[in-house]
């Protein structure tokens, strides 16, 4: 499994780094149960996108903030907003796993290098856009 | 219980208890098996489908052909009748009856035939609906699992580097901060070509003895012998 994600992610870097206007990218696998790979983008280390696989598809995922960063008083607003927000957000979508916010998107286990790090790029500033937007509801 | 219900249901625990929980391997395995079971009956409805429909198509033949001839035996009948053949016609007859005989046969064989392919066709669209339910099923829970213990491996990643998860806030500030820089950068260095630039075009435009430095040197020489010529002015 953790072979067939590398495979699938062969020449993302470089597909990636290109999309992005010649940024320096760099894939980094993490050990676990389950294969992940880590893509940080120059100058976006803060916010690296992990691809990790199932039976039946891929997922890109950025994590955005913890619940705990999150303004007690304006907690609701927040989740009404990202609920709002959701449909209009290209190719990705609002969630959270356990503690954490993420920002995902979903391929499909045929996706080719070019579809993945499309998603990838889109994921990337998209985290960045609703970072900058959402920041008031965070403390 | 559908498996978002059981997801809905996990949510309420930890984020580890749903990595764990979420995959019953019973149930799953028991999902597997009945996605292969219903798989597999599809390919016996499908090859028996194959012959039903055959046999539909023959029965169908025959009572067309049953058709036919009843209608030309008939025919041929009331010929014998016209004729006042009676014997003949009579035998004719007994002809046409044995056939009307064979064609109802038919006809039930072709009706029974077509009640069984639609039957197949039935079972196969169910085995088709509970492989795809099924499968749906195991998707939404393996995928539940993958990103929560993909979830966990980052965070363990995270804390066995040393390196402390920053906040989002931070995490911006540092972003643009570096874009800023870069951007601060980009400008700079555009404001030092420019720069260059200017300088470069001045020099070339002095050497051509255009503009105000090209006889700079000139005007200084004049305004020194105009003092010359003239010491006494400045006593």
């Amino acid at each position: 499994m953790e072979q067939s994600l590398r495979d699938k992610l062969d020449g993302l870097d470089t597909i990636v780094g290109v999309l992005m206007g010649g940024l320096a990218v760099q894939l980094h696998p993490i050990p676990g149960p389950v294969p992940v790979v880590q893509v940080s983008i120059e100058g976006r280390e803060e916010l690296p996108i992990y691809v990790t696989c199932s039976d039946s598809q891929i997922l890109c995922l950025c994590y955005l903030w913890n619940d705990s960063e999150v303004l007690a008083e304006r907690r609701t607003e927040l989740l009404e907003t990202l609920l709002d927000l959701n449909p209009s957000v290209p190719l990705s979508s609002f969630g959270r796993v356990g503690e954490r916010y993420v920002l995902f998107g979903a391929l499909a286990l045929n996706a080719r290098p070019a579809d993945i790090a499309e998603d990838i790029a889109a994921l990337s500033d998209n985290a960045l856009d609703a970072l900058e937007a959402l920041s008031e509801f965070l403390q | 219980m559908s498996m978002i219900k059981k997801v809905v249901t996990l949510l309420r625990g930890s984020a580890r208890e749903i990595a764990e929980n979420v995959v019953d391997a019973n149930a799953t395995r028991i999902y597997e098996q009945e996605i292969i079971d219903a798989k597999q009956s599809i390919l016996e409805a499908r090859s028996s489908l194959a012959d039903v429909m055959a046999r539909e198509m023959q029965a169908g033949r025959a009572v067309t052909r049953l058709e036919g001839e009843i209608a030309h035996f008939e025919s041929l009948a009331l010929e014998a009748l016209n004729k006042t053949q009676e014997a003949l016609a009579e035998e004719v007859a007994g002809k046409v009856a044995a056939l009307e005989q064979d064609l109802e046969e038919q006809r039930k064989a072709r009706q029974s035939f077509a009640s069984q392919v639609s039957q197949l066709k039935e079972l196969i669209k169910a085995a088709e609906a509970k492989i795809r339910e099924h499968e749906r099923e195991i998707a939404i829970a393996k995928t539940t699992e993958s990103v929560y213990k993909a979830t966990q491996s980052i965070s363990d990643n995270i804390g066995h580097s040393g390196s402390r998860l920053a906040s989002a806030r931070e995490s911006l500030e540092r972003i643009k901060q570096r874009h800023e820089h870069l951007a601060d950068r980009l400008q700079a260095s555009e404001q030092l070509d420019r720069e260059l630039g200017d300088k470069a075009l001045a020099s070339k435009l002095a050497e051509a003895g255009i503009g105000q430095d090209a006889n700079r040197q000139r005007q200084v020489m004049e305004r020194l012998r105009a003092r010359q010529a003239k010491p006494t002015d400045d006593q």
